[in-house]
């Protein structure tokens, strides 16, 4: 099955043709790899809750030909209260017609195909994925031709959020597209950026991602994901994060849309001193199969990660929550805690969670922690026997049970409207209060 | 005069244990009961089968409210109905904002009654007026509901919510406990402010002291499921000075 679906997917005997020799070599590199041990089954242990028997039917094109001339509503690539350089995808595609580039001190953005002299490129798009189970990076290396970098020079504090768009539209067939980001923060810089993906319904097309990210040395990256492809969607991403020396990732992430959804969040303290701050939430509805990989390495001294996860699964969504973190010899003094506490709104839904914690080195503070359960009735009397109607209170539960993941932004008209598309994306049965009406924050 | 609130002979069974075992009380609007009686007697339970709260069995018995059967009803009918319960032990509630709950609540119960419904400024207009009765800091309108909220802030609270929502019959819950003298003051003048001839309350109580505040037209006690002994303030002053026992052995004597 996975088979078909994989000699589909690669098109045998259409290797795109690039500027690059280096290109070449990691491409077919990659291809081989993939080649030779295909997309992951039912026997591979990381992919083991989420099928892609389900993908093997389709009959995706590669690419979108005509994704250079796709209309694309305004309304799908803004955000409240983001107001600076845009970065726009369309199946895959960069569109410099619906982009923002705005000269900006410090900060470099270009596409790919612009900068592959370029030796941080070269060295970050040429990356070996060496394990079987990252066969989608694989086959993004294998086949990407499209992606951006995103670079701040360093010491330059880069004010105005960068945002990134990458969105789906219909197109002639479905159609599966790779694209590919390279973000790079150079010594103490700083920078806020944006990783959207939205989509309009009436597609199901598979986007394969990519994001690499390096924060070098005492620089700081502020980093949302929001997730709200369409309802068809199909959508596999690899966030790599490598964090050096005293450098610091706040990420917040949003796993709202799509049909069969996997996120595989790898992060890399690799420098003494480096800190993550993790904060996301995954809610599901109708029949969302959403697979969250977090993958949380200690590699260095005194590092710190903080991860705080909310999930819920309405009807009969299924979300999958696999939590690592791996502390390695000599990560002494290492401080890590991974709390995930998910909500199940319906007996037909399904969530498996599943902390794991390897420890090598001493002198390490670990906390872990998953749980699974309902609402609180208590909570849900107290607001009912104050008048609220059992549908609105258990919306606003529900709400404030995922806010922990917006708690922190500090842009409030982008805290209110993530509120509103939250609110949106609570289970269907129950009818949310309307998202102009959207709550405060305490 | 038709009552406000009529229960009827209530059996009710908590968790497979029979907890009240054939009460009857009758309030008319714009009397104050109170109920004392000792841990365990069954009030937090009279207060919840009242509002409405899941787990309680009624087995027998009835209530109605100004001529309805109460029991049918949902909890936020009961509310929209203009029926308060003052938590004993107020919830906290994590990322629900107390001025927001307030006012979809506020708004839900108009809407049910076919009023129109309140903007943000009549509103907090409203707040303004209701806060200043009760001394509370408005930075507690700003927080979660309950969350990290004193003991005797809860308690604040539970009765600004009351006079923000304006119920026909409020039950208080031991809302003085825990209270220190000028809050317990501030309460009493909070409820003090709202009675009026067309609202009835259900304050129940271990303290007399309480009462000196809020005068009661009827004390009740309640004790092992039902109501044993009704009669006026002094009744209270009585079980001040001779605890719960003394009526034991009053019933014990009467009956011999
Ligand atoms: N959910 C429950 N499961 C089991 N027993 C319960 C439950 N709720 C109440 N009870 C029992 O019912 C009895 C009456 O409880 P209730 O809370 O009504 O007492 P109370 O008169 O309010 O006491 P207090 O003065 O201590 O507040 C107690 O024995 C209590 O343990
Ligand atoms: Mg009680």
């Amino acid at each position: 099955m996975a088979a078909v679906l994989l000699d589909r997917l690669l098109d045998a005997g259409a290797a795109p043709a690039s500027q690059a020799a280096w290109l070449d070599d990691a491409r077919r590199e990659a291809r081989e790899a993939l080649v030779r041990d295909g997309l992951p089954g039912a026997r591979s242990e990381a992919w083991k809750y989420t099928s892609l028997r389900a993908l093997a039917q389709r009959a995706y094109a590669r690419g979108d030909a005509g994704a250079a001339g796709r209309a694309v509503e305004a309304s799908l690539v803004a955000l409240p209260g983001v107001d600076g350089p845009r970065v726009v995808f369309v199946n895959g595609r960069f569109r410099a017609d619906l982009s923002q580039l705005p000269a900006t001190s410090g900060l470099t953005i270009a596409p790919l195909v612009d900068v592959l002299d370029d030796t941080g490129v070269h060295a970050l798009l040429a990356r070996r994925f060496d394990d079987a189970s990252q066969a989608f990076a694989r086959l993004n290396t294998a086949l990407v031709d499209d992606g951006v970098l995103v670079r701040v020079a360093p010491d330059a504090q880069v004010d105005v959020p960068v945002h990134l768009v990458f969105a789906g539209v219909p197109a002639d067939g479905d159609v599966a597209w790779q694209s590919r980001v390279l973000v790079e923060l150079g010594e103490s810089a700083s920078l806020r950026l944006i990783e959207s993906h939205v989509g309009t319904d009436g597609q199901a097309h598979l986007g394969n991602h990519v994001a690499q990210v390096a924060v070098r040395r005492g620089a700081t990256l502020d980093l949302l994901q929001m997730q709200v492809a369409a309802e068809a969607g199909v959508l596999v991403r690899r966030s790599d994060v490598v964090l050096d020396e005293d450098a610091r990732l706040n990420l917040r992430t949003l796993e709202l849309g799509g049909q069969l959804v996997r996120h595989d969040l790898v992060v890399d303290l690799a420098g003494d001193r480096a800190q993550l701050e993790s904060r996301g939430v995954f809610a599901l509805h109708g029949r969302q199969h959403v697979d969250t990989h977090l993958d949380i390495r200690h590699l260095a001294r005194d590092t710190r990660s903080d991860m705080v996860w909310r999930g819920v699964a309405d009807a009969r969504s299924r979300g999958v929550f696999h939590g690592a973190i791996t502390v390695a010899p000599g990560a002494d003094g290492t401080d890590a805690s991974l709390a995930n506490k998910n909500l199940l709104l319906s007996d037909q839904a399904e969530i498996d969670t599943q902390p794991l914690l390897v420890i090598h080195a001493d002198e390490v503070k670990a906390a872990h922690g998953a749980t699974v359960g309902q609402l609180d009735e208590r909570a849900l009397f107290y607001l009912r026997s104050r008048g609220l109607p059992e549908s609105e209170a258990r919306a606003l539960l529900t709400l404030a049970f995922c806010r922990v993941a917006i708690d922190s932004l500090e842009n409030p008209a982008l805290r209110d409207h993530i509120d509103a598309v939250l609110l949106d994306h609570l289970p269907r049965d129950v009818a949310a209060p309307t998202a102009q009406d959207a709550p405060n924050r305490p | 005069m038709a009552s406000m609130l009529k229960i009827d002979n209530l059996h009710v069974r908590v968790a497979g244990k029979d907890i009240l075992k054939g009460l009857s009380l009758e309030v008319n609007p714009g009397e104050v009961h109170a109920i004392m009686g000792p841990n365990g007697a069954g009030k937090s339970t009279l207060g919840n089968v009242l509002a409405g709260r899941d787990g309680y069995e009624v087995v027998e018995g009835s209530v109605t409210f100004e001529g309805r059967d109460l029991l049918a009803r949902e909890p936020e009918e009961r509310a929209a109905d203009g029926v308060f319960l003052a938590f004993q032990y107020p919830v906290e509630i994590p990322g629900v904002n107390n001025t927001y709950f307030l006012r979809a609540a506020l708004n839900a119960q108009r809407k049910a009654r076919g009023e129109s419904e309140l903007d943000s400024m009549q509103f907090l207009k409203k707040v303004r007026e209701k806060l200043a009765v009760l001394h509370l800091k408005d930075e507690l309108l700003h927080r979660a509901v309950n969350e990290g909220f004193s003991g005797g802030e809860k308690k604040r609270n539970e009765i600004f919510q009351m006079a923000l929502l304006e119920p026909k019959l409020a039950i208080l819950d031991e809302t003085d406990s825990g209270l220190d003298i000028d809050a317990l003051k501030m309460v009493a003048d909070g409820v003090n402010a709202m009675r009026d001839p067309a609202r009835a309350f259900l304050v129940i109580t271990h303290y007399q002291r309480l009462l000196d505040y809020i005068v009661p037209d009827v004390v009740h006690v309640l004790a092992d499921g039902r109501i044993v002994e009704s009669g006026d303030k002094s009744l209270a002053l009585k079980l001040e000075e001779h605890g719960y026992a003394w009526i034991a052995e009053r019933k014990i004597a009467g009956a011999a």
